[in-house]
């Protein structure tokens, strides 16, 4: 998940560093504080996620020559975990758990209601790049299920029809060209 | 990791272990694998190769020690005094069966069509432990075929991901130009960051991942049904000239 702080800069931004995006930075600074052992590479790559969203080639490429690992070993280790993912997230997420007490309260319903709205896939994002809809295995929340968190925010005994309001209502609020489509 | 040959003068075997009912000596530290190699008595392997470092992955080499349940890996496991090793019971018999009957499953190996037929580790594996027949479902797999290199072919449905040629162009072409990604049933052979062969700049062209597959599924472009011939042992040979230090150049004065 991208921060809040790195969500505004963006590519272009003034910068110190030589690429012109800030971003780097960040990721140099994780990297330079692991003394660039090749043995960070997970925690690293957990860094440029973060900062960047998802890992791009690019991206993959720049953390195998800093810390001196073959690109493949690089993409080897980032296919592996399925936390890493390889494509851009859409502006607005809902990650549905998928936990036992959320399954038993209707979880499969609520991802089948938010992928027949937004026609997408679990684990892919909408075409125009605005949603992604996501699953996790047990929150943690089991009280609360089933638990589906929008936007970063954990949502509790949201059932079918409230999640699919609720990611409307997030769609809606930050974009203004076709917040009438969203809703 | 390659066999130690008992040099005149050198250490001498001094660990009394028992191996297939035979009381033996090995040397300290020689693996299971070492030292049933040295005395004549044949544990099949698939992912373990002379001159490479031990992968561990295909569990073909598995032994019984001191009766226990558990099988250890021959390829990684050193002796230790009054170890009690079988090598051919027939739990470990069943046990290689099925290893190799999921391998077949797995892939998309169809001897008929393959360049390594009459010559690949895996068919002989399958004739030497009687597999006649896989009793799991076949997976058949869609797996695309890397063609893109000049020089050698790609076909992923040969793979048994043993990692010889990963760990070959690891330690010692030096170019790690091959890795495993995704994990699970997923896992596959990739080039670079999962890039076709052709474009992998890294890759010297230097063929010895084709040398040491075991399958078909590396091998030199060109070669028809039944054509191609790996030469795995070359390794072993490269390994001991660079451990011997052999392309280093002795007339030069010392600084």
């Amino acid at each position: 998940m991208p921060t809040a702080d790195t969500e505004t800069k963006g590519p272009g931004a003034t910068s110190d560093h030589p690429s012109g995006d800030d971003r780097f930075e960040l990721l140099d600074k994780a990297m330079r504080r692991g003394r660039y052992g090749q043995d960070q590479l997970i925690e690293v790559l957990h860094v440029a996620q973060e900062v960047f969203g998802y890992l791009s080639e690019d991206l993959l490429l720049y953390v195998a020559r800093a810390l001196r690992l073959p690109p493949s070993r690089v993409y080897g280790v980032a296919t592996f975990y399925h936390l890493f993912t390889f494509d851009p997230p859409g502006d607005h997420s809902a990650t549905v758990c998928t936990g036992t007490a959320c399954f038993v309260k209707g979880a499969n319903d609520v991802v089948d209601a938010l992928a027949r709205e937004h026609r997408v896939a679990p684990g892919s994002t909408t075409e125009d790049g605005r949603f992604t809809l996501k699953t996790a295995r047990c929150l943690g929340s089991c009280g609360m299920a089933p638990v589906v968190v929008v936007d970063g925010e954990v949502r509790g005994h949201l059932h079918a029809d409230a999640a699919i309001d609720e990611v409307a209502a997030r769609l809606a609020t930050t974009d203004d060209r076709d917040s009438e489509e969203a809703v | 990791m390659s066999l130690t040959p008992p040099r005149p003068g050198g250490p001498r075997p001094n660990v009394p272990v028992i191996l297939d009912g035979e009381e033996v000596l090995a040397f300290d530290g020689e693996t299971i694998l070492d030292l049933a190699r040295r005395l004549g008595s044949p544990i099949p392997t698939l992912c373990y190769l002379d001159g490479l470092s031990v992968h561990g992955g295909c569990r073909l080499c598995v032994v019984e020690v001191n009766g226990d349940n558990r099988l250890p890996l021959a390829c990684a496991t050193p002796v230790s005094s009054e170890m009690d090793i079988r090598t051919d019971t027939s739990s470990l018999r069943d046990h290689r069966r099925r290893v190799i009957e999921l391998l077949f499953a797995e892939g998309n190996h169809i001897c008929a069509s393959c360049v390594s037929s009459g010559a690949c580790e895996l068919q002989d594996l399958a004739a030497e432990n009687d597999v006649d027949h896989i009793h799991y479902a076949l997976e058949f797999p869609r797996i695309d075929v890397d063609a893109t290199h000049p020089k050698y072919v790609l076909d992923r449905e040969r793979c048994v991901l043993c990692t010889r040629c990963v760990r070959v162009c690891d330690e010692v072409e030096g170019a790690h130009v091959w890795d495993i990604a995704q994990r699970g049933s997923q896992s596959t052979l990739v080039a670079e960051l999962g890039k076709p062969w052709g474009d992998a700049t890294s890759c010297t062209w230097c063929g010895k991942c084709v040398l040491v597959c075991p399958t078909g599924a590396l091998s030199f472009k060109g070669r028809s049904t039944g054509e191609m011939r790996h030469d795995p042992d070359v390794i072993a040979f490269l390994a001991r000239l660079r451990d011997e230090g052999e392309w280093i150049d002795r007339e030069e004065p010392a600084p």
